[in-house]
């Protein structure tokens, strides 16, 4: 009893934080989707499922989920490739896989702010960087912020630089965590090079795999600070990603009734991505 | 043979960190030279510091600077705190209702404030806390990975110290303060370094809810000034600025690398 109260104690300054922007405004959110609420209206009005029809006819609501998915897999599947190349690149001491670890990891702890301001002139019609190297081998001018097909590639490019060393850094970790005497009984099994990372690495690395791949959909979902600098969701909405959808219907349009639905849905999204690692993880911590 | 096998096997790699580099490299050379009309790799102008002089005096960057510090140090001083009370109850202390934490917990790890905006707009509106600096921060205050990742290092420390301390007549304070506190002190490091560069980089919530000088951080006061120059000559200019909004978290990086990349790797939660 006396310990149920102190923890309680304790618990209760981190937890009512947390109730109030994590829990609260999921259940408000909810609560919101359900109702016709938009700039001016003194009271929200009760409208059912009316917000979530509205998106499954709206031909840019599908636009959008086709762009997010879209860039979640022409940046996932590199980001992995890229990240497990640059892990067992890194994966050993010495004085040159020292400098390249820091090059390679240095764009994780830039602001995408940064970022995105330094590749917006990289991606600058004709005299960008990257116009200037398509010109030089008679492709270009490519002016690639601005095409619709080409737009989501191009921040593909971008975040793919930017998140390669944080996948990496997983991958680095469960390449460490391998025992040395799996790795040096293969070696006198005669496994080396592509076999030994076929037959011993690669079903070693299955879990980080799987909890790298829910880690970058996760931040590929909530990703939205470059649109905003870069391209502002153009040319004709060809970037624009679910969350810079809900920034622009909540605080643009001020539909909050549309955008709170739009939230449940990206909501959802996580949760699906999320979950099944953690209830895994959630058994193991528990019951520890 | 072996040799030019082995400088061979570099070769790749090198490439790679070339065309990693190229960005920041690129940013330096252009914010330390005069503008020039094409984007060149290389310099082709004089040095010149007037692009940091010019970007310094046109954007209030010190009071951006005095924001985005105020920010990110009160923040992490709450979170260590609640966090460290938090974690002492879960790994500690035996008590009902521990499922339940454990749920919102995990859900706040999974949902990540950056989805929350428009409710969380709301809550800040309803609190009159719209452009203030307490607005930005009071979302993060309570911080499940803090929280997370303490639990995690509490628990490994063994409850014979623990009830040997009680037995000496040792308050939870005390306890918490002697026994925990510096048995965890690379668990507090990682979690500084993940809050820290986190909030030195955060954007979106800070956009939205500020709306004054007095008020924004230094990532919105870029992008402010970014997205009024995307011209050509102005490269030079927003380069100069990036380069001073990036300065101290790139320097601390350079020099403490090993320790960034340790405690971000702690920012996925893995056991």
């Amino acid at each position: 009893m006396k310990n149920n109260l102190t923890a309680w104690g304790l618990m209760l300054p981190a937890l009512s934080f947390i109730l109030l922007f994590t829990v609260f405004p999921i259940i408000r959110s909810i609560y919101l989707s359900v109702m016709d609420f938009r700039f001016g209206m003194a009271e929200p009005r009760f409208i059912g499922l009316g917000n979530y029809v509205r998106l499954f006819h709206s031909d840019l609501f599908w636009k959008v989920m086709g762009n997010t998915l879209f860039f979640a897999l022409i940046t996932l599947v590199p980001a992995l490739l890229i990240g497990l190349g640059l892990a067992l690149i890194v994966n050993k001491k010495s004085k040159i896989t020292g400098t390249l670890r820091t090059i390679y990891f240095y764009p994780v702890i830039l602001p995408m702010v940064a970022a995105a301001s330094i590749w917006m002139f990289i991606y600058m019609a004709n005299n960008g960087l990257w116009d200037q190297i398509a010109r030089f081998i008679h492709m270009g001018p490519t002016d690639v912020l601005s095409r619709q097909e080409s737009v989501l590639p191009a921040l593909a490019v971008m975040y793919v630089w930017k998140e390669a060393g944080y996948v990496m850094i997983f991958f680095l970790s469960g390449l460490q965590s391998i025992s040395p005497d799996i790795l040096e009984s293969a070696r006198l099994d005669g496994a080396t090079g592509w076999k030994l990372f076929r037959h011993i690495l690669f079903p070693l690395l299955g879990p980080t795999f799987l909890f790298i791949s829910t880690v970058e959909l996760t931040n590929v979902f909530k990703l939205v600070d470059h649109i905003i600098i870069m391209t502002e969701g153009a040319p004709n909405n060809a970037s624009t990603m679910l969350l810079y959808y809900i920034y622009q219907t909540g605080f643009t349009h001020f539909d909050y009734g549309l955008s709170s639905a739009l939230t449940v849905i990206l909501l959802v999204m996580l949760l699906v991505v999320a979950l099944p690692r953690f209830i895994a993880q959630d058994k193991k911590t528990y019951y520890n | 043979m072996d040799k030019l096998k082995k400088s061979l096997f570099w070769i790749l790699p090198s490439l790679l960190a070339l065309v990693w580099a190229i960005p920041l490299f690129w940013m330096i050379v252009t914010a330390f030279t005069n503008p020039t009309y094409r984007m060149t790799l290389f310099p082709s102008t004089g040095f010149t510091l007037d692009n940091l002089r010019y970007v310094w005096e046109a954007v209030p960057f010190d009071a951006y600077y005095k924001n985005t510090i105020f920010i990110v140090v009160v923040t992490f001083c709450v979170q260590f705190v609640l966090s460290t009370l938090a974690a002492y109850a879960l790994a500690v202390l035996d008590f009902k209702g521990q499922l339940l934490v454990y749920v919102i917990i995990f859900l706040q790890i999974i949902i990540p404030n950056d989805v929350l905006i428009i409710p969380n707009y709301m809550t800040i509106s309803d609190l009159g806390l719209v452009d203030t600096k307490l607005g930005i921060m009071i979302p993060f205050f309570g911080s499940a990975l803090a929280i997370f990742l303490l639990r995690q290092t509490f628990k490994s420390i063994p409850k014979s110290l623990t009830e040997a301390a009680i037995l000496d007549g040792a308050s939870i304070w005390t306890i918490i303060w002697k026994i925990y506190m510096p048995n965890a002190k690379s668990a507090y490091l990682s979690f500084a370094v993940i809050s820290i560069s986190y909030h030195w980089n955060n954007y979106l919530w800070p956009l939205i809810v500020t709306n004054s000088v007095e008020n924004r951080p230094l990532t919105v006061g870029l992008a402010i000034f970014a997205k009024s120059k995307e011209a050509n000559m102005q490269w030079a200019n927003v380069t100069a600025a990036t380069f001073l909004i990036i300065l101290p978290l790139l320097v601390a990086f350079f020099i403490f690398q090993r320790q960034f990349i340790e405690s971000l790797t702690h920012s996925g939660v893995k056991e």
